[in-house]
Formats: structure tokens, sequence, C-alpha cells
């Protein structure tokens, strides 16, 4: 399942904008919803958003990278997150990362030479009583075992 | 006559095959002709269970589990000819793990459709708000008070209070905002309760709306739930469909709207007024308090802020009345408190009782012990900035203040367990990484303290100076402490010091002859 995302386009972009704009502090509304569209907030849309909501941009260049959230550049095309935190910590997830890291040859918060995969950390999806848990393209997963990874990564890099 | 299946649709269950066992289901009684009809609840929150499948009888409900899609011929053809099945658990209500807890905010959650409002309603759904109605704000704050409801999110503060000094406040306009930034890991019982029963909060929401006369309110919830903002998004256009939401709510005066916004990946946005300038489109950085947001909080309006358990709570206590509440609870913290296992743990789930239930009890008795079978070593308890506590505190009762005087703290409910291969020296570096990493900035001893912090215990664990670079860490935990605005900086101390107190065995120095033999 590879989410499609839209080509940055400047008249689209200004659309997302606006349909959002009249929302009381908007800014992180917008910058989602731009995500959602092109994968990524394009350098380009940092000045229209700023123009939308009559900041300057540098406070709309300070929000967009004060969150972990949001992309400069497209992920590749598929994400596989492992969740890092303690519950997943406590449950064997230390050695899961590293066999991801290994399996993929990056490490965690990057993206394969190829563009095929990016693996992220990611702390806390609240599945702690099913710990180790992964989101692969907005899936989740529980009960991680190095098995379950292997088919994880496999599928990822397909 | 259909038979009627319950297959949990919460995060927890699809996470480990609910969606694969509900459309095996569907797929195997249609090959087979059987009508039946599956109801996508909530989990009951035994996620050692999970997949969990109910079915429908005249005796209630009973319980198959953990179903794989494996199961589910075998679990058709048990159902069909009412014969025994090895996964089969008996009556749902009777499982001892269940029938334990004292579920007053849970008590739904898993049992109703999440998705309608009638359902909601057939099980006792807006009673508190009817009676709320007809008590007015006065009385609703007197109820709120004499509850002893305190905020669930961690710090403990009276909600009475909070509520009351919104109410008095003078403004044009008020908000209502829920934080539903769940952080913390090992908790995920604000997950639970909004993918599981969100016109509870909606319900509690509501409430605290008429009662200091606002008029909006909005649900931060963090982007790693999408389930739970689907959720809750779902629930609030039933709401708006049914009258329950917008002008004129349930027939009353009051108006009163409610709007989803979702984080972005910021841990600190959990602590309220980082919340605050995050709604507000800006950088989540903390703000000095006072002023308080009860003054001035969301755009500079008067703002009760509280966490999705608190206002799930105020249903029950309108309901059923302050008494009912308060009668459960040890000391200054009364009711109940939805209590999660999480971590190495045999039976994980959310265990909803009375304060004063021990540690012990919680993590052994009730939690079985380790997923592993080795030996429980620590536990932390409160997320991320919780104390990790070894075995000679299990007889810690779960209160707030017994926590606080053996320097630890309940946080929101969250118990992480983890077995005798752990290693606190790594704890203890995660402790200070994860404050590096999600600190916001503004103070400097969180901003710099924590890189300071990961760097010296690494020093620690590669054998350089230990004794000098650990009293450096206990000097730097204390600068932390006593020099940050809010929990972050200010609670990152906790896992570290713990782990030195309690746990100081992991961190002596190596001793010169294994040095020499290597």
């Amino acid at each position: 399942m590879t989410t499609l995302y839209e080509p940055w386009d400047e008249t689209r972009g200004a659309e997302i904008i606006a349909e959002h704009a009249g929302q009381e502090g908007a800014t992180l509304v917008i910058l989602h919803a731009l995500q959602e569209a092109f994968g990524y907030v394009p350098e380009a849309a940092i000045p229209m958003v700023a123009q939308a909501l009559n900041l300057s941009r540098a406070e709309v260049h300070g929000v967009f990278t004060f969150y972990h959230d949001f992309r400069h550049k497209p992920a590749g095309r598929h994400v596989l997150k492992l969740c890092r935190a303690e519950a997943c910590q406590a449950a064997g997830g230390d050695a899961l990362a590293a066999r991801a890291e290994a399996k993929l040859g990056v490490s965690l918060g990057n993206t394969t030479a190829d563009d095929r995969v990016t693996l992220e950390p990611i702390y806390c999806l609240g599945l702690c009583a099913t710990a180790p848990s992964a989101m692969l393209d907005g899936r989740i997963i529980g009960r991680l075992d190095q098995k379950r990874l292997d088919a994880l990564v496999a599928e990822a890099q397909r | 006559m259909s038979m009627r299946l319950y297959v949990s649709r919460d995060a927890g269950a699809v996470a480990v095959g609910a969606d694969e066992v509900a459309l095996a289901l569907e797929q195997a009684a249609a090959k087979r002709g059987v009508a039946i009809e599956i109801v996508r609840t909530g989990s009951r929150g035994l996620y050692w269970l999970e997949p969990l499948v109910e079915v429908a009888t005249p005796q209630g409900r009973i319980a198959f589990g953990p179903v794989t899609e494996a199961d589910v011929p075998s679990l058709l053809d048990a159902l069909a000819s009412n014969t025994p099945h090895l996964l089969r658990l008996g009556a749902t209500d009777e499982i001892p793990w269940l029938k334990r807890q004292t579920r007053l905010t849970f008590a739904r959650c898993g049992v109703i459709d999440p998705r309608s409002l009638d359902d909601y309603r057939a099980h006792g759904g807006y009673k508190g708000f009817e009676r709320a109605l007809s008590l007015g704000p006065d009385a609703i704050l007197n109820e709120v008070t004499a509850s002893g409801l305190r905020g669930r999110g961690g710090a403990g503060f009276p909600t009475g209070i909070k509520w009351k000094t919104v109410a008095q406040a003078k403004a044009d306009r008020k908000f209502i905002v829920c934080n539903a930034d769940e952080g913390d890991s090992g908790t995920f019982a604000d997950r639970m309760i909004m993918e599981g029963d969100p016109f509870l909060v909606i319900e509690g929401m509501t409430i605290a709306g008429l009662t200091v006369g606002a008029t909006k309110g909005y649900i931060y919830i963090r982007s790693e739930y999408p389930h739970a903002v689907e959720a809750m998004n779902a629930a609030i256009q039933a709401a708006k469909r049914g009258g329950y939401l917008g002008d004129k709510i349930g027939g009353s005066t009051y108006s009163f709207d409610l709007e989803v916004r979702v984080g972005a990946g910021a841990y600190v946005c959990g602590e309220e007024t980082s919340l605050l300038e995050s709604l507000e489109g800006r950088r989540g950085i903390v703000r000095a308090k006072p002023p308080l947001p009860a003054h001035h909080g969301l755009f500079g309006k008067p703002t009760v802020i509280n966490n999705v358990l608190s206002f799930a709570a105020i249903p029950f206590i309108l309901a059923e009345g302050a008494k009912a509440y308060a009668d459960f609870g040890m000391g200054r913290s009364r009711g109940t408190m939805p209590i999660q296992l999480a971590g190495n743990i045999r039976y994980g789930g959310l265990f909803e009782t009375a304060f004063g239930v021990t540690l012990g009890e919680l993590v052994d008795d009730i939690g079985g012990g380790t997923f592993t079978g080795r030996p429980v070593r620590a536990v932390q308890v409160g997320g991320p900035l919780g104390a990790y506590f070894p075995r000679a505190l299990f007889d810690t009762p779960f209160d707030y203040e017994a926590f606080a005087a053996r320097d630890g703290l309940i946080g929101h409910g969250g118990i992480v367990v983890f077995d005798d291969s752990v290693d606190m020296r790594k704890q203890a570096r995660f402790a200070m990484e994860f404050c590096a990493v999600e600190s916001c900035g503004k103070c400097t001893p969180c901003r710099i303290g924590s890189t300071r912090g990961v760097e010296t215990i690494e020093k620690i664990i590669n054998g350089e100076r230990v004794h000098e670079n650990l009293a450096l860490v206990e000097d730097l935990c204390n600068t932390m402490k006593f020099g940050s605005l809010c929990a972050l900086g200010g609670f990152t101390p906790y896992p570290v010091l713990s782990a030195l107190k309690h746990f100081r065995e992991d961190f002596a120095p190596i001793p010169t002859t294994l040095q020499a033999a290597e």
C-alpha cells in the first residue's frame, strides 16, 4: 500500500492554504494538509502560508521546523516507523531496531539509497500492552518479533 | 435470527489482527450461509487476549481469545453447535481480570459501538449531561469539587477549583481544551477511551462548557493516534446530527461546539501551555505561569484545559453524584484511576481501580509478572518522566502523595515493566536523550542540560571517572529540576536519579581486575 502524492503545484498549494486559512490558529492545520497532499511541505509553500496568515516567513519556518512530523523533502516510497520508547524497549525493541537497520542498511531517521524505504523512530504509538510495535505506511503492527519484522521489511522493500 | 459478534476496532486490537479476524468471520459465515452481524467495539483492555471475539447469548456475552484467522472456522463450528472451544473464556463479565476492576470511566469501553450515539444513550450516555442541565453551573461546580476529582494528566490539580476559576473569569469568549496528547510511553488510556467511548469525552467537555460559560472546545490529539482522530471526528459529527453539539444542545439554551486538532509529533505539547501555543498555530514553546490558562489561556481567553480522563470521569460524577465517585480511593486521591500495565508484562492492559492498590499487586498479581518469564527488576511509573522503582518499593500504594513521598509520580497511570536483563545505565541515558530530543528549548537547564546529561552518563558507561561523573549527573539533575519551567526538564531527573539511587550496582565502576583482563 503505497500512498500516492501529488507533485508540488503552486496553484494546488494555494487552494489548500485558502481552504484552511480562515480557521483560528491555522498554521499546523495547513502544514498537515500540505504534507497530506504532497508528501512533504515544499520550501516554496512556506512564504505562501506566511502571506495567507499575515505572518512572517520566519514564523512559519519556525513552526515547520519545530515539529518532528513535517518533512522538507519527500520520504521513501514506504515509511517504516519503529517505536523506540520505554515500553517497547522493555519488550525487546532495541534488538529489533538494530535488526531493521542492518537489514535495510540505513540507520533510523534515514531513507535507503533506492528511495524505497524511510526508517524512522517513533516515540509511542500507544500500543504498549502489545509491545514492541511498528507502523508501516499508516498500518499499525503490535507484538513485533524477528519474524514479523522481517516480513514488514520485505514488504517495505517491494 | 442472525448471530451477533463483537470484535474490537481499537488500535491495540487492530495491531494484532482484529481487522483480519473480523473479515475472516464475515467471509467464513457467508460461505456457510450463516447470518452474522459484527459490531466493532472498543477494547475491553485485556490486550493479551486480543483479538477478542465475543458472541451475544441470552445469558450475556461469551468471549473467545486470542483469536487468529486460522481459528475462525473452528470458532464458527463451536458457535453453531454450542460445543466447547479451546479459546473459550466464558462470560466476558466473569473474566477475573475484568471482574476485579471498578470500571466507572471505562464502563462502556469495549461494550458499545463507538460510532453509535444511540448505543451510547442506551448504555446510560448523556445522563450526566441531563442532570447537569437541571443543576445549573454553581451546583455542577459543587459536585465536581465534592467528587475530589484531580487532573488525570499527571499533575493531579483539583478539577473543581480549575473550573471555578474559569467560571468566575469575565471574558467575551472562553474555551474548553482537551489534552489528548498522550505521549507517555506505557500509557494508552486516552487512546482507548477516545476509540472505544468517544461520546463520553464529548459529554464531559460539554458539561465543562456549560459550567464555565464556554461555547467552543478543542480536542488536541497527537498525530501518532490516527484511529483516535477518526473515532473522535466521527463521534463529533454524530453528536452534531443528534443535537448534542451546536446551538441549543439537548433542547437547552446552551450552545457548544467541538473541533479536533492534530498534533505534529512534539512530546512537549502534552504540557498544557505548550499545547495551547500549538493550538494557536505556533511552535510548542512552554509559557511561564502565571498567568494561568484559567485566566489567560487559548487565544488569551479563560480556558479549562484538562486531560481526556478528567473529562471522561465527569459524566459519571454528574449522573451518579459526587459521593458515589468520592467513596472510592484513599487519602486525597479520590475515585478510580485507569491504570495501564505495559512493557514486558504477561497480562498487559487497562485496569481501572480505586486508588490505594499497591504497585506489587498491580505488577505481580494483576499483571502476572513479565511476558518473558524472567524476574521483574524495575518498573517505570508515570511515563518517560516517571521514576524507576525496584521491587523493594512494591508496597507503595497507587496514590499521588504516596508516590511523591518516594520521589516518584503516578503521572498518567502508566506502568512499564522491565525484567532482569535491563541495563539501568541505558535507561538513565535514554531519559536524558529523550529530553534532549523533545525539549522545546526555552529553558537552558532542559535544552543544554539534557545533552550534557547524555554525554556524562556515556562517560559513566565507558568507565571514565565514574564517581566524579556520578556526582556531576546528580548536580545536573538538581539544576534541571529547579531551573526548568515545565515537567519535561523538571521531571527528567526522576528516572535518572531513581535509576542511580535504586540500581546503583549498574553504575559501579568496573573492577580493575576485569579491566585488566580485557
